[in-house]
C-alpha cells in the first residue's frame, strides 16, 4: 500500500506518547469499577441502516426525465438504496473512549448520526443515557453572526439559562483562543470570516463548555492545529472523567491512540473488530 | 500498559453483540433504564423542553433581525424605510393609477394597514417553510426541540411588523384619523393573529423539510391568498353581486380577517365590523395555533434527516 509508510510514522509517534503517558495513567486503571458495576450509556442494538437516495439514475434536474417520471408514475426508477450500516451491535460504558476507524464510507459518521438521534435507524433500536451531543465537522453555526453570539447562542441552544450562558462566556473564549488570535479579537468577527480550522475551534470549545453524557466527535478536531489539537485532547480525557462516554472519529491514529481506550473498526457497514486500543489499531494498520 | 490492562477488563463484553451474555440487549437497557435514541418526547415534556429555550428563542431572533442588516449600510433604519417605500409603491399603482377605492373614505390608511397585515403572515409563512431546511447545519450540531426555529423566525417578522406599524400609525393619523380608545385593540389582534402565523409557519416548516419543491410553489399560492384578502379593495364591492356562500367563505378567509380586525381598531371612518368576526379571529388563533403545533411535534424526530 502506497500509504504505508505515513501510516507507521503516525504509529510510532503514537507509540512514544502513550510510552510517555503510562507514567501517570496507572492508578487510574487500577480504580476501574469491577465489570459487573459499570453501567452502559449506549447500546446499540443489530442496527441497519439504508440510506435511500432519490433521483440517483435518472438526473431530477432534468425536466423531461421529471415529468416522464410522473406521466409514467415510474417512482422506483431513480431510487438507490445504499446499506451504509449492516447490524451493528455494541453496549458503550460510562467512562468509555471510544475510538471508531474505517476507511472513508465505512459507516462511522452514519452510526454517530444514528445515535446521537438524529437519523432514524432503518431496522434496530439505540438505547441512550439522556441526550448524546454529535459534534461535526460540518455542523456550522451561524455564519453571519459574530463568535460572540453564536457562544451566547450555542450555550442557550443546549439548554443553559442566560445567566449560566454569561458565565460560561469568558471560558469558552479563552479556551478557543479566538479572543486573541494573532493579537486580533475575533469573536467580534463574523464567523464568514474564519478559517475552517478557527470555525472547528469555536464549534469544539462551545461543545466541550458543557458536560455531556455522552459526547461524539466527527474528525472535529482534524482542522485543528497542533497547540489546539493537544488542548482539545486533554479536555476531551477531562470530560470521560466527567463521567460521561466519548466517540470519536479520526483516520489519525496518533489521536485515537492518544485519547481512547478502546476502538471499533468498522468495515463496509460491520463491525470488523472491536477490543483496546493498541489491538485493534495494530491489527488496522497491518502490524 | 496501563491502557491495555484497562482495556482488557473491558472486552469481554466490549466485543459486538457479546455471544457469551446470555442477556438480550434490549433488556440490558432497560435493566439501566436507558431510553431510545432520539425518540421524540410526550406533547408535555415536549413543551416543557420548548419553554426551557425561550431565551434562545428570542436570542435566536435578536441575532437574526441584526444580521440581516449588518451588511446593509443604513443598517436597521431598513426596517422603517422597507415598509414605508412598499406602502408608497402600493399607493402609485392602486391609488392612482388603478381606481378602485370606491366606497372607502380613507384609502391610503385602508390600503396601508392591508398591506403591513398581510405581509406579516405572508413573510411568515415563506420564513417557516425555510425555517428547518435552512437551519440543517444548526439542527444537526445542537439538540434543541426544533419548533424553536418556526417560532422565532415568527418573532423576527413580529419585529418586523411592530416597525411598520409606527409607521401606519403615523400614516393614519396623518391622513386625519383621530386617535381613539379602539387603538388598544390592536394590541389583543397583533397576539391573535402571531398565535395563527406561528401555527401557519410551524406546518409549513414540517412540509418544507420534507418537499423542497414547496419553495417554488408557496410565492403563487400567496399571491393568490393576497387577492382575496381585501389587501387593496373592500371585499364587500366585490361580493355584492356573488352568492351568499362566496361573500362568508371571504370573511372568514384568515387573511381578510386579521386585516379587518385591524382597520377597524385603527381607522375610525373604516365601515363598523360585525362581532362575529373577532370570533373568527380568535378561532382561527386556536385552530391553527394547537393544531400546527401538534402537527410539527409529530415529526419532531426526523427534521434531521433533512
Amino acid at each position: 500500500m502506497a500509504e504505508q509508510p505515513a501510516i507507521m510514522s503516525l504509529a510510532e509517534a503514537g507509540a512514544k506518547s502513550e510510552a510517555k503517558s503510562e507514567v501517570d495513567v496507572p492508578e487510574q486503571g487500577a480504580a476501574q469499577q469491577p465489570q459487573e458495576e459499570m453501567p452502559p450509556t449506549v447500546v446499540v442494538d443489530d442496527v441497519h441502516l439504508i440510506y435511500r437516495v432519490h433521483g440517483a439514475a435518472a438526473g431530477k434536474g432534468s425536466a423531461t426525465s421529471a415529468l416522464s417520471r410522473l406521466a409514467l408514475r415510474k417512482k422506483a426508477a431513480g431510487i438507490t438504496e445504499v446499506h451504509a450500516v449492516r447490524g451493528v451491535s455494541f453496549v458503550a460504558y460510562k467512562g468509555q473512549a471510544i475510538g471508531l476507524i474505517g476507511r472513508n464510507g465505512s459507516g462511522k459518521s452514519t452510526i454517530l448520526r444514528c445515535i446521537a438521534g438524529l437519523l432514524p435507524p432503518t431496522t434496530g433500536k439505540i438505547y441512550s443515557d439522556g441526550q448524546p451531543s454529535l459534534l461535526g465537522v460540518n455542523a456550522a453555526m451561524m455564519n453571519d453572526l459574530t463568535g460572540e453570539r453564536n457562544i451566547i447562542l450555542g450555550c442557550l441552544a443546549m439548554g443553559m439559562t442566560q445567566r449560566e450562558a454569561d458565565d460560561k462566556y469568558d471560558d469558552i473564549a479563552t479556551f478557543s483562543g479566538l479572543n486573541n488570535y494573532n493579537g486580533k479579537d475575533f469573536l467580534r468577527l463574523p464567523m464568514r470570516t474564519y478559517s475552517s480550522g478557527m470555525a472547528s475551534r469555536l464549534r469544539f470549545s462551545i461543545a466541550a463548555a458543557r458536560t455531556h453524557d455522552v459526547l461524539m466527535i466527527d474528525e472535529a478536531l482534524a482542522t485543528g492545529d497542533r497547540d489546539f489539537q493537544l488542548k482539545s485532547e486533554a479536555r476531551i480525557r477531562r470530560l470521560r472523567e466527567e463521567a460521561g462516554t466519548v466517540f470519536l472519529v479520526s483516520h489519525s491514529m496518533k489521536s485515537i491512540r492518544d485519547t481512547c481506550d478502546r476502538v471499533i473498526w468498522l468495515d463496509q457497514g460491520v463491525i470488523k473488530m472491536d477490543g483496546p486500543t493498541t489491538e485493534v489499531v495494530d491489527a488496522y494498520e497491518g502490524k | 500498559m496501563a491502557n491495555s490492562v484497562q482495556a482488557d477488563t473491558l472486552s469481554p463484553q466490549g466485543t459486538s453483540a457479546p455471544p457469551g451474555s446470555s442477556e438480550p440487549l434490549a433488556d440490558l437497557a432497560a435493566r439501566y433504564k436507558l431510553t431510545v435514541s432520539g425518540a421524540r418526547p410526550g406533547l408535555f415534556a415536549y413543551s416543557g423542553q420548548l419553554w426551557a429555550r425561550r431565551h434562545f428563542i428570542v436570542a435566536f431572533a435578536n441575532a437574526k433581525t441584526r444580521a440581516t442588516y449588518s451588511t446593509a449600510k443604513l443598517g436597521q433604519v431598513w426596517q422603517v424605510l422597507t415598509p414605508l417605500m412598499n406602502a408608497a409603491v402600493y399607493y402609485l399603482i392602486f391609488g392612482y393609477l388603478v381606481q378602485t377605492k370606491e366606497g372607502i373614505d380613507n384609502y391610503v390608511a385602508f390600503l396601508v394597514t392591508g398591506v403591513f397585515v398581510f405581509t406579516f403572515t405572508q413573510s411568515a409563512v415563506l420564513a417557516g417553510s425555510r425555517a428547518i431546511s435552512d437551519q440543517l447545519n444548526l439542527i444537526r450540531a445542537l439538540h434543541f426541540p426544533r419548533a424553536c426555529l418556526p417560532i422565532s423566525f415568527t418573532i423576527v417578522q413580529l419585529q418586523q411588523l411592530l416597525f411598520s406599524m409606527v409607521v401606519l400609525c403615523a400614516i393614519v393619523l396623518g391622513t386625519g384619523e383621530p386617535l381613539t380608545l379602539k387603538w388598544l385593540l390592536v394590541v389583543p389582534a397583533l397576539v391573535l393573529q402571531f398565535v395563527f402565523n406561528v401555527g401557519l409557519s410551524l406546518v409549513l416548516a414540517r412540509i418544507g423539510a420534507v418537499l423542497v419543491d414547496i419553495k417554488q410553489l408557496l410565492p403563487f399560492v400567496l399571491r393568490t391568498w393576497l387577492y382575496l384578502s381585501g389587501v387593496f379593495y373592500s371585499l364587500d364591492s366585490y361580493t355584492d353581486k356573488a352568492p351568499g356562500w362566496v361573500a362568508r367563505v371571504l370573511e372568514a378567509n384568515p387573511g381578510a380577517v386579521y386585516i379587518e380586525v385591524i382597520r377597524d381598531s385603527l381607522i375610525d371612518s373604516h365601515h363598523t365590523l360585525p362581532l362575529h368576526v373577532w370570533g373568527y379571529a380568535v378561532g382561527w388563533a386556536l385552530v391553527m395555533g394547537i393544531g400546527g403545533y401538534v402537527y410539527f411535534w409529530k415529526a419532531e424526530e426526523r427534521y434531521g434527516s433533512g
